[in-house]
């Protein structure tokens, strides 16, 4: 394009500069697409948000190699798991040397410097990026979404295809009448701080190398038994530490998810961990974890729906970027194929439903989609059972003279006394049938 | 009417830290913004083009990645931009950078005649305020600082009938043009770029200009332009924060007593 030449059509316009967006944007630039993606942040990543943890897997999809050049904090060596009560943790975790070697399985980020490399990428491959720019609506022709409104003057664009990488409050997908109604029970809201903490205290308290980092999931008491889960990730010289929760339960019970962090962060547990260190930063987000059954119908004419937009999250596994830049990636090759083949209606896009379906992608979700409504009916899996676990293990470690035949009988009547048997042995059975 | 609006590019001070040994600013990672007073300026050039007609030229002087600056305010819709960039630029204090900014000007006069050239107050990171009058009186021209209206243009006698601030007030003044103003943020509100302008932007190229360009000579730029010398840099000492007296309302006679107390022990009265 000359200095003042300006074309208001382009072959593709993706919303949203995150990783769902670049990597479609990637992907239909390397193709030769003529792209534009718009993002609100004064850069990319300044209003992104996530736990912290990037896979290098799907990343490398996108960027061979990308953690030879990326900011990036910590290779992550070690995931630990612990089971918290009020004022004991149940751990278990797995650590290995497998881990330290290149190429690694996944690393810890700051999503404001990441997310800006990573578009960076895709403007050095011919993608226009504009930012500061708010998309508030698409533009409809005869039931096609044919282009985007911003709020800038003169401030419409238009495209053969339109991607929505616009998040879990996906405004495209609201006004192209994808997102009928948000309900309360399908999002968590999930709130973060950046800790602050020397980097020798850090690898101290963590046992870890100068390189390696660890990243602990914590259940049970983390969110005061509503349904959630809180973590702590290692960055170079911070800690990231969040918690998140349905909002429905939080609206229920009535407690802040403010509160919640203050929880996690002064729990006898945790506390030590973070001793001398200070919160730099504080963010808040919105996470789709309605699963399977969320899914909204994400290709039709004209548009396509990837990443949060699309309520792909695996909230199970935090698998959240992963299926984000995956789902990019596929829409790309979509968009790719729907112009090889001139027809960008749904049907012409399909190749994205038969990526997405035959993927880990809606095959995770799809085993996983029991699970939300599962838990919710169950939520002594969040109050209970942690206790139960704290209250079995504080017993069988302590020495008191007691024959070991003796304290496994007290464990089991200390059990039974806070849920039948019957009850116990159905919860298990369930929870292996809605996970397996 | 044709503005030239003189730019610089200054490390968002917002975010800047100091270094607490060496008292230095350490500018590492700080994001780089368009000095914010200059971008009222460019603003008011530009609002002129929409009344009064023209053309909008906006310099900066700075290293290559200045050009970030150009293409902020190349969002804004600016005519035509320009980059002066050299080494031998490097070092400059205010009154060299003053005499280079004037040979721009003028060779953007003999292209193009000059009417206006305006300038932010004063820049974020050093706050002198020297540069825009520095330019002025190299140029010969009639400077106003410090405009905070911009009234009417008269494109025929040529004037210009705006309004400054004053320490304990405004003035209103007609001047003739060519003329030279500094502005300050309450001139008016900066716009809102539009999507074709923010596309045009992304792969723009200013044009850059070294000293060759601009017919300047080595002796009046760079550190050997400059007399200013950089002594020392330090930290204002923290002000300690006063003594309270308390109980003022409820026991007046004992709060005066205990401050009068207070300050006869120490010999202030």
């Amino acid at each position: 394009m000359s200095d003042n030449s300006y074309s208001n059509k382009y072959d593709v316009i993706i919303v949203g500069a995150g990783p769902a967006g670049v990597s479609a944007a990637i992907t239909c630039a390397k193709a030769g697409l003529n792209v534009i993606m718009l993002e609100r942040g004064e850069h990319p990543g300044s209003k992104n948000v996530m736990g912290g943890i990037l896979y290098r897997h799907p990343t490398e999809q996108i960027i061979p190699e990308f953690y030879k050049e990326a900011p990036l904090e910590r290779h992550i060596t070690e995931e630990r798991v612990w089971l918290l009560s009020k004022d004991s943790a149940v751990t278990m975790g797995y650590k290995s040397k497998r881990f330290d070697e290149e190429p690694h399985n996944c690393f810890s980020v700051f999503r404001s410097k990441f997310d800006k490399w990573f578009a960076q990428k895709a403007v050095d491959m011919g993608v226009t990026l504009i930012c500061e720019t708010l998309v508030e609506d698409v533009i409809m022709k005869n039931g096609k979404v044919v282009g985007i409104r911003t709020n800038r003057d003169y401030g419409d664009l238009y495209a053969n295809v339109i991607v929505a990488a616009d998040g879990a409050n996906s405004l495209i997908a609201a006004r192209a009448g994808l997102h009928p109604e948000v309900r309360s029970n399908t999002l968590a809201l999930a709130v973060k701080e950046v800790y602050s903490l020397d980097r020798e205290k850090i690898e101290d308290r963590f046992n870890i190398d100068s390189e390696g980092g660890v990243t602990i999931e914590l259940l049970g008491d983390a969110t005061q038994g509503l349904m959630g889960t809180a973590f702590i990730y290692t960055n170079k010289d911070s800690l990231s530490i969040g918690v998140g929760a349905f909002i429905s339960q939080l609206m229920k019970q009535k407690i802040s998810v403010y509160d919640l962090i203050e929880s996690v962060k002064t729990h006898p547990m945790i506390k030590p961990l973070l001793k001398g260190g200070e919160t730099k930063e504080y963010l808040a987000h919105l996470i789709p974890e309605g699963g399977y059954r969320a899914i909204p119908k994400y290709c039709i004419d004209g548009l396509l729906l990837v990443g949060d937009a699309a309520m792909l999250v695996n909230s199970l596994h935090r698998e959240g970027s992963n299926l984000a830049m995956t789902s990019g990636r596929f829409a790309g090759e979509a968009i790719i194929q729907a112009h090889s083949d001139g027809d960008f209606t749904a049907k012409g896009l399909s190749t994205y439903k038969e990526l997405m379906e035959h993927s880990f992608i809606v095959q995770d979700l799809k085993k996983y989609k029991n699970t939300e409504k599962f838990f919710e009916e169950h939520m002594q899996f969040f109050t209970l059972y942690p206790q139960i676990a704290d209250d079995a293990a504080y017993e069988f470690f302590k020495v008191d003279g007691i024959p070991k035949k003796e304290k496994q009988k007290i464990i089991w009547k200390q059990i039974t006394n806070k849920i039948p048997s019957w009850r116990l042995l159905l919860d298990i059975y369930n929870g292996w049938r809605v996970v397996k | 009417m044709h503005s030239v609006v003189c730019i610089k590019q200054v490390p968002d001070t917002t975010e800047v830290r100091i270094d607490p040994k060496t008292n230095t600013l350490m500018r590492e990672g700080v994001p780089s913004i368009v000095n914010p007073f200059d971008m009222h300026a460019v603003e008011a050039a530009l609002k002129l083009r929409d009344e009064y007609g023209g053309k909008v030229t906006v310099i900066t002087m700075g290293p290559p990645q200045a050009v970030e600056a150009l293409r902020r305010v190349k969002t804004l819709g600016v005519d035509r931009t320009i980059l002066l960039s050299d080494r031998a630029f490097a070092g400059s204090d205010t009154l060299a950078t003053s005499y280079i900014i004037t040979q721009a000007v003028k060779k953007i006069d003999s292209e193009d005649a000059v009417d206006l050239v305006l300038c932010g107050k004063q820049a974020i990171d050093g706050d002198t305020a020297q540069v825009g009058p520095g330019i002025a009186t190299r140029l010969n021209m009639p400077l106003v600082t410090y405009v905070i209206d911009i009234d009417s243009v008269d494109t025929e006698k040529k004037t210009i009938t705006l309004k400054r601030s004053v320490e304990n007030g405004r003035t209103a003044l007609c001047v003739e043009y060519p003329m030279l103003m500094t502005v300050l943020k309450e001139l008016n509100e900066v716009r809102y770029a539009s999507l074709p302008n923010m596309i045009l932007a992304t792969n723009f190229k200013a044009e850059v200009w070294n000293k060759d360009d601009i017919g300047a000579e080595m002796k009046n730029m760079g550190l050997d332009g400059s007399p200013t010398a950089v002594r020392k840099i330090f930290s204002p000492p923290v002000r300690e924060c006063g003594e309270m007296i308390p109980h003022g309302i409820e026991q007046p006679d004992v709060a005066v007593h205990n401050l009068i107390e207070k300050l006869s022990h120490n010999k202030t009265i």
